[in-house]
């Protein structure tokens, strides 16, 4: 679970997300709103890669502020742009990273690559060079990259925004099969139809949360 | 050394990163102490051997050579020049050996395997207060950031080019610079939320 007490956020003397509180235990969550909402602050403060100005975010009890590497360990984070997630030039290596990360031995990191690889229908790509996948492909890898470390709770930011139609339905499609608690930051509303909950941000504000499908026309309301 | 990897089953790929770049090394010594065209002529064709053995194609052996090509034509005409023909036949069948065996050792070996020998042949300095994970990362990202800071070099050009701003490094630099911060910012965070250095705390 989820608890985000009181929290807000400034960068220097902007304020750019107002306090709030709420806490989140659904398996599919929907982060929507305008650019500069406040909506990518927001999940950053969840795994800990911004930590609160003021209030506290924590995750099963682990308080971000503190347990800040723990929290990491939980809390999976995807990029909207893949190139800026794959570290290693090849496919199998950059999988390896995060497992290398956490010491683990070198047969148990093989076999979690070859299932990790597996599981996203990659294993003809593992000897790949990592620049040269197409880019639903190389969001497939960070989506890998990110799962095989068994997180708990995996954050999405804008995973489908530069992606065609195809490749888009690819990832929608594997967000939606996945195990892990799923919150999905995203402008694209037709991947958050579904979802269990929906929150929407505007100018640094929660301002609504309930259903996706209340949520959509909240926001869709705010931008006339 | 870049997206060089050349995946096969040959018994060079399958020698252990470690001995092959400690083979490079002893190779690379031993190669300034032949001297002659035919001590030079066999080195060369000892290389080159060694890519059939690995079960390389011609394209790979020219992929090695065609970067330092133009450079090596200049050295040959400048020792030619200073030394005669003969001796600059000589170096320049010295350096393309030299080449191509570096060559071969990135061929036939995962980027991985190559960062794992160089953080193993780095662990002594580990007592002296050096990072070597972080010393190996930093070769990772570089292998991996070189050809997408030049994919978006290309990109920036191209969009200059559309505005009749070709050939100005201004128009090129700042752009890039920006982007490339604004990539490395990106990177960082992706690195920490994939839990690096998290087994050291």
């Amino acid at each position: 679970m989820i608890r985000v007490s009181g929290v807000s956020h400034r960068f220097g003397e902007r304020e750019v997300l107002k306090p709030f509180s709420l806490e989140l235990v659904e398996r599919r969550i929907a982060v929507i709103g305008a650019n500069g909402s406040g909506k990518s602050t927001f999940v950053r403060l969840i795994n800990g890669l911004l930590v609160p100005t003021t209030g506290s975010v924590l995750v099963d009890g682990l308080d971000t502020k503190r347990d800040g590497k723990e929290v990491r360990g939980k809390v999976g984070f995807v990029f909207q742009n893949p190139d800026n997630q794959i570290v290693y030039p090849v496919v199998e290596e950059d999988l390896a990273f995060g497992l290398k990360n956490r010491k683990l031995p070198k047969d148990e990191i093989a076999r979690r690559v070859e299932a990790g690889l597996a599981r996203f229908g990659l294993s003809h790509l593992a000897k790949e060079q990592t620049h040269r996948l197409s880019g639903g492909e190389k969001q497939m890898v960070a989506i890998a990259g990110v799962t095989i470390l068994e997180p708990q709770i995996i954050i999405f930011d804008e995973p489908t925004t530069l992606l065609d139609l195809r490749n888009k339905r690819r990832v929608a499609r594997t967000i939606s099969e996945l195990d892990e608690m799923a919150i999905v930051v995203t402008h694209d509303l037709d991947l958050v139809a579904d979802f269990d909950r929906a929150l929407v941000f505007d100018e640094g504000g929660l301002v609504f949360d309930g259903n996706p499908f209340d949520a959509i026309r909240h926001y869709e309301g705010l931008m006339g | 050394m870049i997206s060089a990897y050349r995946p096969g089953t040959s018994p060079i790929h399958r020698l252990a990163a470690g001995p092959k770049m400690a083979a490079l090394a002893i190779a690379g010594t031993g190669l300034f102490f032949v001297t002659g065209l035919i001590g030079t002529a066999a080195a060369l064709s000892v290389s080159i051997a060694l890519y059939l053995v690995a079960r390389l194609t011609l394209r790979d052996l020219w992929s090695v050579l065609r970067p330092l090509l133009i450079v090596m034509i200049i050295l040959v005409s400048a020792h030619a020049w200073l030394n005669g023909w003969a001796a600059a036949f000589a170096m320049g069948m010295r350096l393309g050996a030299l080449v191509l065996l570096a060559g071969l050792v990135t061929l036939t070996t995962p980027s991985s395997a190559i960062m794992a020998a160089i953080e193993t042949g780095l662990q002594p300095l580990v007592r002296l207060g050096v990072d070597v994970e972080k010393i190996s990362l930093a070769l990772s990202l570089a292998l991996r950031f070189l050809p997408l800071i030049a994919s978006v070099g290309a990109e920036v050009r191209e969009a200059q080019r559309a505005r009749g701003l070709d050939g100005s490094l201004v128009a090129l630099a700042v752009p890039l610079l920006v982007r490339t911060l604004k990539m490395g910012e990106d990177i960082a965070d992706a690195i920490d939320a994939r839990g690096f250095g998290s087994a050291r705390k």
